[in-house]
């Protein structure tokens, strides 16, 4: 099938993120379904050999773009530079991260290219004769679609499948066998950037975000005020994770939109996530019922939340959560975690 | 200055969603219909726009089966001042891409100086049309805005909203398109003189051929097709864990890593 499976490799600097390694689970998968081989694009300006490593993933051709206006992300530029590249090499897969950026990104290829394009994608199934199926959440996780392009991909000139998966809910694929890729250097034609960021705030930094967390411990109303989120940060903090809040929470000016979770917040989808003070109203429960591990607690045993929770504590947050941070200290500190 | 907005009429997020007997598509037939709630805030902002800047239209746009017109109501009885429905039999099954296209071939004979969207719509959740558009249109993106200003001769906005590096202040120069996400205003409910200066209101109807459209089709323009449509596995129940705040703590501890080894 066509020429390659590819992905779009995501890195901060000199580090792949996260997402990187469960594109190429998917990636390495589609290329043994598909008796194609596996690449990967790399975007950016100056990024060292980043390049090298992915060879241990099995990647056997990385294309690297490398231009000042690919930098950082802006729209025009990455959407030009991937053009370039897709309408060069023809692959029959396009995989991404569904990232803030890549929202804005995947649907300009697909139009450009009159391609197929499935976001935010939970799996993919893979059909005989080395083809398969996306399967995404849609109506905030109601329901799961199974889609595949109308006109099955021909090979050749057809246009790449656009696939973007959501993170985190596909395990990291493990570096195998030290092998060096093909690099393939493209050069990039710079086309005028229409949108100019004049300054950033609350940079997002090393803080962790809460869709790529693996615990994220959430608060509500039940947590009473600001200033008692600092329980939730102290326990985030003993297993690695990262701090959500409920809309009302956002809405009370407690904590940033930044944290919330739910229909008109973030998906999350961790390990674990840990919900504290929460009722359990059906549009925060859309954003976090595909976490694999659901605690709740709450001092009222009807509350909605306990409908989803794995494990439920009928109590008070402020004194469940105190000794739920010391013993989870006690255990992590015998054994290192997540 | 000229506002279009896009609309589109979704399932309420409250409702219950069944899945039709063919396993391939929703069962709309006990639904409650609203405009979709990311549109809410676009439609807010162009009127606010409006109302701030002192003069221009905001228009808006679906393309839709006719009970969208409801939709398009409920923006005229917020303030919109016109409301155009696109729909054609033809216009039967369009995916996301198809819908894009068909907007586009509209929108490229109107003059405007901002198109605003929603992030996203809560039934199909793609997040497709705004960048879409944009790249139909020529036009550069701004997506998920927070928050929204002008230069004083409106030619230049400055949009804000939270990317992957933090909260982006970012420039663009009009016509541009931009999509709405919550934080960047608080809806207004519709008066009654709103509401009932809206049912009077004309909704102009522009069909297959008025887009150029006739005899040629739409088939082409769909590049998905959905195979099926599947409830996500239920949760197994869970499991209250006995006992005063010290007692439940320790035995979730426990839980978390001997049973569901998570930890
Ligand atoms: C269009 C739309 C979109 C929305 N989007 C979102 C969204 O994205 N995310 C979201 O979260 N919500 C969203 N909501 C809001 C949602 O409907 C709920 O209002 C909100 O989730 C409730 O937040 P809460 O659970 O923190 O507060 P509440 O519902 O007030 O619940 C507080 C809970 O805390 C418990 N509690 C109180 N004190 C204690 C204590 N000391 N110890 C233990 N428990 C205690 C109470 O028993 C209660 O269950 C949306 C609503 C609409 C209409
Ligand atoms: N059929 C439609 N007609 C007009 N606008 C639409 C339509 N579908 C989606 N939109 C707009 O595009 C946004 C994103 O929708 P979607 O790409 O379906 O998630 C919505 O919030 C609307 O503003």
């Amino acid at each position: 099938m066509g020429q390659g499976i590819w992905i779009l490799a995501e890195h901060r600097g000199s580090e792949f993120r996260p997402i990187t390694m469960e594109l190429l689970t998917w990636g390495k998968k589609l290329s043994e379904h598909c008796g194609a081989p596996l690449a990967a694009v790399l975007l950016g300006h100056e990024i060292g050999n980043l390049e090298e490593k992915l060879g241990n993933y099995g990647v056997q051709t990385v294309y690297v773009m490398d231009h000042p206006d690919l930098a950082v992300f802006n729209l025009d530029s990455h959407k030009e530079a991937m053009t370039q590249l897709l309408k060069k090499y023809l692959p029959a897969v396009l995989l991404l991260g569904n990232s803030i950026y890549n929202r804005e990104l995947a649907p300009a290829l697909s139009v450009r290219l009159g391609a197929f394009l499935s976001v935010d994608c939970t799996s993919l199934e893979l059909k005989e004769g080395g083809t398969f199926e996306t399967v995404r959440p849609m109506v905030a996780g109601k329901v799961l679609a199974h889609a595949a392009p109308a006109v099955p991909p021909g090979g050749g000139a057809a246009p790449a499948v656009i696939v973007s998966l959501r993170p985190n809910v596909t395990p990291r694929l493990e570096p195998g066998e030290r092998a060096t890729p093909d690099l393939v250097q493209v050069p990039y034609e710079p086309v005028p950037l229409r949108t100019k960021v004049l300054e950033i705030t609350q940079t997002a930094g090393d803080e962790m975000d809460v869709t790529e967390a693996r615990v994220v411990i959430s608060g509500g109303r039940g947590m009473k005020g600001p200033e008692h989120f600092k329980l939730l940060e102290e326990l985030a903090k003993v297993v690695g994770g990262a701090v959500g809040a409920s809309r009302m929470v956002v809405d009370l000016g407690w904590i940033d939109h930044h944290y919330q979770v739910g229909q008109t917040g973030k998906v999350v989808t961790p390990d674990l996530y840990i919900a504290c003070g929460i009722s359990g109203a059906i549009q925060h429960l859309v954003g976090m019922t595909s976490s694999k591990c659901i605690v709740a607690i709450n001092k009222d045993p009807e509350a909605n939340i306990f409908k989803v929770a794995d494990y439920g504590i009928v109590g008070d947050v402020f004194e469940v959560l105190p000794h739920l941070t010391e013993e989870l200290k006690k255990l992590l500190s015998e054994k290192s975690l997540v | 200055m000229n506002i279009i907005v896009c609309i589109k009429q979704v399932p309420d997020s409250e409702a219950q969603v069944k899945i039709a007997s063919d396993g391939k598509a929703l069962d709309l037939d006990q639904v409650k219909f609203v405009l979709n709630p990311y549109d809410e805030f676009a439609v807010e902002e162009a009127i606010r726009i409006k109302e701030k800047k002192g003069d221009g239209t905001v228009t808006v746009v679906s393309l839709g089966p006719p009970r969208v017109k409801d939709a398009l109501r409920s923006a005229l009885a917020m303030g919109a001042d016109q409301a155009v429905l696109l729909w054609d039999p033809a216009f039967e099954g369009l995916d996301s891409h198809g819908t894009a296209v068909l907007l586009s071939r509209y929108l490229a004979g109107q003059t405007y100086d901002l198109i605003l969207l929603g992030k996203q719509a809560i039934d199909d959740d793609m997040s497709y049309i705004g960048p879409a558009l944009a790249d139909l249109l020529k036009l550069p993106l701004v997506s998920v805005v927070t928050k929204l200003e002008f230069s004083p001769d409106y030619k230049t906005a400055f949009a804000q909203r939270e990317g992957e590096r933090g909260v982006e202040k970012i420039e663009v120069s009009l016509p541009a398109v931009l999509t709405a996400q919550k934080g960047l205003n608080e809806p207004r409910y519709a008066s009654l003189m709103g509401i009932m200066k809206a049912k009077k209101k004309e909704i102009q109807e522009v069909n297959a051929a008025a887009l150029g459209m006739e005899g040629s089709g739409t088939s082409d323009l769909v590049k998905s097709r959905v195979t099926k449509l599947d409830y996500p596995p239920k949760r197994p129940p869970g499991k209250i864990v006995p006992g005063d705040a010290a007692t439940a703590a320790k035995e979730l501890v426990r839980l978390l890593r001997e049973e569901a080894k998570i930890i």
